[in-house]
């Protein structure tokens, strides 16, 4: 069973995040960056598969810039075996669909029959792009999976289905799975780890090689446009409330609750 | 031409819930812009008592029951078909979240999720999101006809329920490709009964809570005095003391409530990104320095062992009053 990864990069989760000037997107210049925290699951899912022998070799599949090159090596030295890199600048700045499109003609030209994806990049915060691969390949998918068993060509995944309760889904591969937090810890790359890593190969594909039409991808193939960024309306200031007991202070803020800001 | 809008109502065994009411309070506001009427889609329940909307489609069968995600795909595609609408709307939750991408794909539409404000400038609909856990906001405009929109719970007024809108039965064919998954078992919920990202209030305990049985004996009881959903931090989740699905923050759930109580927690700014739109913060805890007290709008500095059961009573009294 091959095994594939989509890797996305993004910003560190404690990002200050400055706007430009113009309110097209962030301030990138002292970003820095990380695989997407759930792309982490999913890595550390399929290189259980491998350790277990029921994948045969584990592909990174990363649609991003230039810089995108180290988070690739960095799962390539936890253990994956391989990347695939779609880096041409015809396929940035794509909504989800678009990216979705690259991304699917890749895991098809692999012969994937297994994705393991996060199941929300924390940057745009969209949970798209997995299903919609599933669906451009006309695949099976369970997404925000806790737990994934795989028996020969059948799988078995618990789900989060909403308020607390859970939802165990069967099918055959291939198929997309997007993992969830407190599916599995994962590894640290090893020190002979990071040097293996520098030899694995990480094979860049254009869109001409994926027999993509570039009209197609990234900006230009986008229909979810966003403009004017700014950032979040400041909260007004917070309000330490005084008093002369703990019964008392709890009183007024009852009290606030109710009369000043009536949410009780 | 296409017109009007498709919105996807929500309920539990045929009771509507209110994020329902607050997306058809929302559409009719957009309503003139896109031309139309306001058709409201039902899964799995016949009927459309209650619902302000000018129709009903409803779906019904077997794979209706539970949470489907071919079923769904099949019958949002299906409705989309037969309503030729210029906007669709649906809640923003982990099940809109699996089938509405697919939807999008299958039919070569643009979806923006978790919008928090729409409205209409320049004759075009324009939703507001918060990206990168809520640092930053942007208009996003969706280009395809229908534009696909998910809403985050408790962003608009909710309207009264009212009216008996006319109700089609829609027929969806559910091909192959719609049976690839199966779901074989339903687990019932460890804890909570209302779900974090709609809940209107939450209290959310964090590590000074100690163990398990601080959340049992402090944070849960004081939750149910509020009526409230019960979160957590991360470091209470990572030490045990509550299950994942409590969990608040960039790799929690995004909440949006309008009151969120935070009993010992410290603010960090990954548990700040999945809770800093809610309308008022309180903020339990001994440390004045805490940084949620920046964020806080009423904010308490003691021991949440000694607020915490006050709180209780002092709550239960108010809203018997
Ligand atoms: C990639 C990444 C993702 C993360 N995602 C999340 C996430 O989704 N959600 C999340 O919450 N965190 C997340 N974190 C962790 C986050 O950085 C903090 O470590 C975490 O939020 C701290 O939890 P806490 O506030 O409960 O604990 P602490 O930071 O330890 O705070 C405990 C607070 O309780 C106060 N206190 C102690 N005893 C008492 C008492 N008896 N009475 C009153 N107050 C008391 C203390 O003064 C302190 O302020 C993430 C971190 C990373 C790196
Ligand atoms: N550019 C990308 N390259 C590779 N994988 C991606 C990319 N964008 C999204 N993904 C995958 O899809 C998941 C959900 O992303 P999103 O739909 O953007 O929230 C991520 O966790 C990744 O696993």
């Amino acid at each position: 069973m091959k095994t594939g990864v989509l890797f996305k990069e993004v910003p560190a989760t404690d990002t200050r995040v400055r706007i430009d000037a113009s309110g097209s997107g962030i301030v990138e210049d002292d970003v820095k960056w990380e695989v997407n925290p759930y792309d982490e699951f999913a890595l550390e899912e399929a290189l259980r598969l491998l350790d277990a022998k029921k994948a045969t070799e584990v592909v990174i599949v990363c649609l991003g810039p230039a810089h995108a090159e180290q988070r690739i090596r960095d799962g390539l030295a936890r253990g994956a075996t391989r990347a695939v890199w779609l880096k041409d600048p015809a396929y940035l700045g794509g909504d989800s669909l678009a990216t979705a499109r690259a991304l699917a003609s890749a895991v098809r030209a692999e012969g994937i029959d297994l994705l393991l994806a996060g199941k929300v990049a924390v940057d745009d915060d969209n949970a798209q792009v997995p299903a919609m691969v599933a669906e451009l390949l006309g695949w099976a998918q369970v997404t925000f999976a806790g737990k994934l068993e795989i028996d020969g060509t059948q799988f078995k995944a618990t789900r989060d289905v909403g308020r607390g309760a859970r939802a165990v889904v069967e099918g055959a591969l291939p198929a997309v799975v997007t993992c969830d937090k407190g599916m599995n810890v994962p590894r640290y790359a090893s020190l002979p780890g990071i040097m293996k890593a520098r030899s694995k190969p990480i094979v860049a594909k254009a869109p001409a090689d994926l027999g993509l039409d570039p009209a197609t991808l990234g900006k230009a193939g986008s229909q979810v446009v966003d403009t004017n960024w700014t950032l979040p309306p400041a909260r007004p200031a917070g309000r330490v409330l005084q008093g002369e007991t703990p019964e008392a202070v709890v009183k007024e803020l009852v009290r606030l609750l109710r009369e000043e800001a009536k949410v009780l | 031409m296409s017109s009007g809008i498709l919105v996807l109502c929500d309920h539990d065994g045929g009771a509507f819930k209110s994020t329902a009411l607050e997306l058809i309070g929302k559409a009719r506001e957009l309503v003139p812009a896109t031309g139309g009427t306001i058709t409201a889609l039902v899964l799995g329940h016949v009927g459309g008592d209650g619902l302000p909307a000018d129709q009903v489609l409803a779906v019904t069968g077997p794979e209706f029951g539970t949470y489907d995600t071919g079923a769904w795909t099949a019958a949002m595609a299906a409705a989309i078909a037969k309503a030729d609408p210029a906007l669709v709307l649906a809640t923003a939750s982990v099940l809109t979240k699996d089938f509405m991408p697919r939807v999008a794909a299958r039919l070569g539409l643009g979806l923006a999720t978790e919008v928090v404000g729409l409205e209409v400038r320049d004759g075009a609909v324009v939703g507001r999101r918060p990206v990168y856990a809520g640092k930053a906001i942007f208009d996003v405009t969706v280009t395809s006809v229908p534009a696909l929109f998910t809403v985050r719970p408790n962003s608009f007024p909710v309207p009264a329920a009212g009216g008996s809108p006319p109700v089609t039965a829609l027929d969806v064919a559910i091909g192959p490709n719609d049976r690839l998954t199966r779901v074989v078992e339903t687990l019932a919920p460890q804890n909570t009964t209302v779900d974090l990202t709609e809940a209107s209030v939450i209290v959310s305990g964090g590590r000074a809570v100690k163990s398990a049985e601080g959340f049992d004996t402090l944070i849960r009881p004081l939750a149910a005095a509020f009526g409230a959903a019960v979160g957590s931090s991360r470091a209470s989740v990572d030490a045990g003391y509550a299950p994942q699905s409590e969990q608040v923050g960039q790799t929690g759930k995004t909440v949006n409530p309008s009151l969120y109580v935070a009993m010992g927690i410290s603010g960090a700014i990954q548990h700040l990104a999945g809770m800093r739109t809610s309308k008022v913060i309180v903020a339990v805890n001994k440390d004045p320095e805490a940084p949620i007290f920046q964020f806080a709008t009423y904010g308490i500095v003691d021991d949440i062992f000694t607020i915490g059961p006050l709180l209780a009573e002092e709550v239960k009294a108010a809203l018997a009053r």
